[in-house]
């Protein structure tokens, strides 16, 4: 199963830049499994971030979290403003606490420009970068969250065999 | 297991406590079958929350999806509300496994469905069906390239 489109430039990523190791994931806000894998993938980066680039992808099951969709538009608002993974961190980090004022709350605690972002959240063009990335994801055979890519090829263990890998072949 | 090609047996199934579906109604239309072990099973969830999202894309192609597994029709309602599926799941309770027997995809050793897809066309034709391991949640891009060779 392979990544399809590869990773561009319309892509939230971190770490080093065209690393010769990129890790993409898929998530969705509300998934206690994404909320776990959170910090592991957190420590991956801390660790093997000079070698490593991390992007995330918007994978919302909409119909089974209430919060999943609407947490990936504050945080591709948040991106237009320069804090998508701030407002990823922030979201995850807080995942008990979810909720539509919650989400709001946050914006404001990341200072984000209320005025840009009340009107960034409506914005037809964040619905459908939030959909192609699902789409993305289904056609490259991600079957629930997170699906983890690594070099374009999907893996299939979990994020603690990823960092157990990370850790292999960055020696 | 039937493959493509094979005309894809008829069947009625309960669909809720109190209304039954019958394939053949659906000719003239593009329809999926996934049988599945059982409700609750954590993969079998992602599988079917996946499906969930996904109907839209299957209207795309004028595609209806029906689960299908031997849980009884009070057990896929129980399942279904707290999932919010918004499509079918059969009930091959009744005789035990009929359908799934079928189509070649009923597991005699657990006394389930095994985990398998069918894409049937708008002639009752099989036109694509794959068997998936028990324990891995096939995804559904291989669905929807079957939905486009159509």
């Amino acid at each position: 199963m392979s990544l399809k489109p590869a990773v561009s430039k319309t892509d939230h990523t971190q770490g080093k830049k065209d690393a010769d190791i990129v890790i993409v994931e898929y998530g969705d806000y509300q998934c206690p499994y994404c909320g776990a894998a959170y910090p592991i993938l957190k420590e991956m980066m801390k660790k093997y971030g000079t070698q490593v680039e991390f992007v995330f992808r918007n994978f919302p099951l909409s119909e089974m979290h209430q919060y999943a969709r609407p947490a990936a538009i504050v945080a591709e608002a948040a991106a237009l403003q320069g804090k998508f993974w701030e407002m990823h961190d922030a979201i995850y980090e807080n995942q008990e606490y979810l909720s539509e004022n919650f989400l709001l709350e946050l914006a404001e605690k990341l200072e984000l420009d209320p005025h840009q972002f009340n009107t960034d959240i409506k914005k037809l063009e964040l619905a459908s970068k939030i959909d192609s990335d699902f789409e993305s994801g289904v056609m490259s055979g991600v079957n629930g969250t997170p699906s983890l890519f690594v070099n374009g090829t999907k893996f299939n263990g979990g994020p603690q065999d990823l960092l157990q890998l990370i850790s292999e072949i960055t020696k | 297991m039937l493959q493509k090609n094979d005309v894809a047996p008829d069947f009625t199934l309960f669909a809720t406590p109190d209304q039954k579906i019958t394939l053949s109604e659906f000719r003239g239309k593009n329809v999926i079958l996934a049988f599945y072990p059982a409700d609750w099973s954590p993969v079998c969830s992602d599988q079917m929350a996946l499906y969930n999202e996904m109907l839209k894309y299957f209207k795309k192609y004028d595609a209806e999806i029906f689960g299908i597994s031997v849980d009884s029709k009070w057990c896929h309602m129980a399942f279904s509300q707290s999932r919010n599926l918004h499509f079918p799941l059969l009930s091959d309770f009744e005789a035990k496994g009929e359908t799934s027997k079928k189509y070649g995809v009923y597991n005699t050793i657990e006394g389930e469905c095994n985990r398998a897809l069918f894409v049937i066309d708008k002639n009752g034709i099989i036109q694509w069906s794959y068997l998936s391991p028990m324990a891995v949640n096939p995804g559904a891009d291989a669905i929807l390239e079957a939905l486009e060779n159509l």
